[in-house]
């Protein structure tokens, strides 16, 4: 679809959008009526700058309902968000939304070179999180044979994989690495396996790691990019050409922003990603700011889609980390420390240790706490370590050290040392 | 009737611990017994020393973190087969052991055991009816 035309169907969708939301979300009409826009002033998708932005901490204000644009009855389906504090961000569907988003990931699938061919293994997790019920969804829309594995129990993955003829293989990045190695113990050579891709995402890589992938599996690595608030997976996703991730326009409206002012930037510039819902039911967002960095390009893509490409996130505007695809903010785990009588003076390391990714929490001992024995310490650092897994949905490894060892720049702690590389 | 034990968290850095006889040095306070638990992360110092309180303060002063620890002083003849005798006794009394270690004194020809364990007083009973003598710090 050429652009102009993408332009004339997101401005038809985004007027009906911004209605629908309007007349059936209390939370956002003030936030309109706040900043004086009305309906009808959205008369183009040039006007989506009017609008005000919604952010995460919106959807926590609202938890469960207040986001919700439909009646309950009509939805059928929820998904929630990986591990973050309390109040996690809940999304609805109604079947509209579902097939909407089995839609935009059969799209990457397709983009991958599926087809009802095709025998697709997705061993992203099933249940809550957006994953596993997304490319399953895509794949029975493509009328590939779909394998619901979930993730974990890589013996059963290998041997489905290999006596079912698995084609593609649908699960987080640093999971196909470790199915890759895996592999390679039990004796097979990557052209061993029937294979020919795989889409990864949820959490980031880098082109080392996809290199290391299509090594180790024989295949073409494709990466795929969404969130729990727009959907799930299948938001934008690679093509053929592995150059960045086509956006599904007619389903999102896109914008990149300066985090700091608001402001919109041109293509080219680097800066967070915005995203409007064109024409979901139940749960439609307007303006959702995802703290992600990126980049967007119009440039023409050589495999022939019209719709504008992002790059791998960049990096964050907050300082959410993932951590095996889980979502961690560093105040969660200051929480974790106050609610267990520790100070909040703590320093996280994330590595990728053979492809999969470690969190190490240094928190300083307080000398009340300390005792003469070495299992009498290592039953505090287990314990906190479980009380932050709790939490997390992930978990660390804990190391208690004397008071005053971690280092203060400005009298605030330097918290967090991402050593994984992965966006340079 | 115990021993006052100090118990030094120390860092798995180096010269850690030449800072922390150090102080203790600079302070004039001489050390009878020294023993040492690590793991890779980090170390328990466990000292006996001729002046615990003020090597106590020395060491808070200078943002250790620091313990007084009470633990049994047992006082054995030096000759085989006596240490064995007393962990039995202590074992038939159904005493658990968190760790000990052994000094010597140069007041007499004895050998000393610094014992840790969950009831010092139910210890010592159980030493002293075994024929043991205890010390109190």
């Amino acid at each position: 679809m050429p652009h102009d035309a993408i332009r004339a169907l997101q401005t038809e969708k985004l007027v009906k959008q911004v209605r629908h939301v309007y007349d059936h979300v209390p939370y956002y009409r003030d936030l309109m009526d706040k900043k004086g826009v009305s309906p009808d002033d959205i008369k183009s998708i040039d006007d989506l700058c009017k609008l005000p932005f919604l952010s995460k901490a919106d959807l926590r204000e609202t938890y469960p309902y207040g986001m919700l644009a439909v009646p309950l009855s009509d939805c059928v389906r929820i998904q929630s968000t990986s591990g973050t504090t309390g109040k996690r961000v809940i999304a609805y569907y109604t079947q509209h939304d579902i097939d909407l988003w089995e839609e935009c990931c059969a799209r990457a699938i397709v983009a991958a070179g599926g087809s009802r061919d095709d025998v697709v293994q997705v061993c992203y997790g099933y249940g809550l999180f957006t994953g596993g019920s997304g490319l399953h969804g895509g794949s029975h829309k493509v009328g590939s044979l779909t394998l619901p594995m979930s993730s974990g129990n890589t013996d059963r993955q290998i041997q489905f994989m290999m006596d079912l003829k698995a084609t593609m293989l649908c699960c987080t990045p640093s999971y196909a690495a470790y199915i890759g190695e895996s592999l390679r113990d039990r004796g097979y050579k990557p052209e061993d396996n029937y294979l020919k891709a795989g889409i990864f995402g949820a959490e980031p890589w880098t082109e080392e790691m996809r290199r290391d992938i299509e090594k180790s599996l024989g295949i073409k690595a494709y990466d795929i990019y969404g969130l729990t608030e727009t959907s799930g997976p299948g938001v934008a996703f690679e093509c053929s050409e592995q150059h960045g991730m086509h956006i599904n326009e007619d389903h999102f409206a896109v914008e990149v922003i300066d985090p700091d002012t608001g402001e919109v930037l041109p293509e080219g510039e680097k800066g967070e990603l915005v995203f409007t819902s064109l024409d979901k039911e139940a749960f439609p967002l307007l303006r959702y700011r995802t703290r992600d960095i990126c980049v967007l390009t119009r440039e023409k893509c050589p495999c022939g889609r019209t719709h504008v490409r992002m790059s791998k996130p960049l990096g964050r505007s907050d300082d959410m980390l993932i951590i095996r695809g889980v979502n961690v903010f560093p105040s969660q785990i200051e929480t974790v420390l106050i609610n267990e009588g520790y100070a909040p003076v703590y320093r996280i390391e994330v590595d990728r240790v053979n492809n999969s990714d470690t969190l190490d929490v240094f928190v300083e001992l307080p000398p009340d706490r300390f005792t003469d024995t070495v299992s009498g310490i290592i039953s505090k650092e287990k314990k906190l370590g479980g009380a932050i897994r709790t939490m997390l949905g992930i978990s660390p490894i804990v190391h208690l050290v004397p008071p005053k060892t971690i280092e203060r720049s400005e009298g605030k702690a330097v918290r967090v040392i991402d050593k994984r590389k992965l966006h340079d | 009737m115990a021993i006052k034990q100090l118990t030094v968290f120390v860092e798995n850095r180096r010269g850690r611990l030449a800072e922390i006889t150090g102080m203790l040095a600079e302070h004039g306070i001489n050390m009878n017994a020294l023993s040492i638990a690590d793991t890779q992360e980090f170390g328990i110092l466990r000292l006996i020393v001729d002046d615990p309180e003020k090597a106590f303060d020395v060491l808070k002063g200078n943002g250790t973190i620091v313990q007084i620890t009470d633990v049994v002083g047992l006082k054995l003849a030096d000759r085989p087969g006596e240490l064995s005798k007393a962990l039995r006794a202590l074992d038939g009394g159904g005493i658990n052991l968190e760790y000990l270690y052994a000094f010597l004194s140069r007041a007499d020809e004895n050998a000393y055991i610094a014992l840790r364990v969950e009831d010092n007083a139910a210890a010592e009973r159980v030493l002293n009816a075994a024929g043991f003598e205890t010390i109190g710090g």
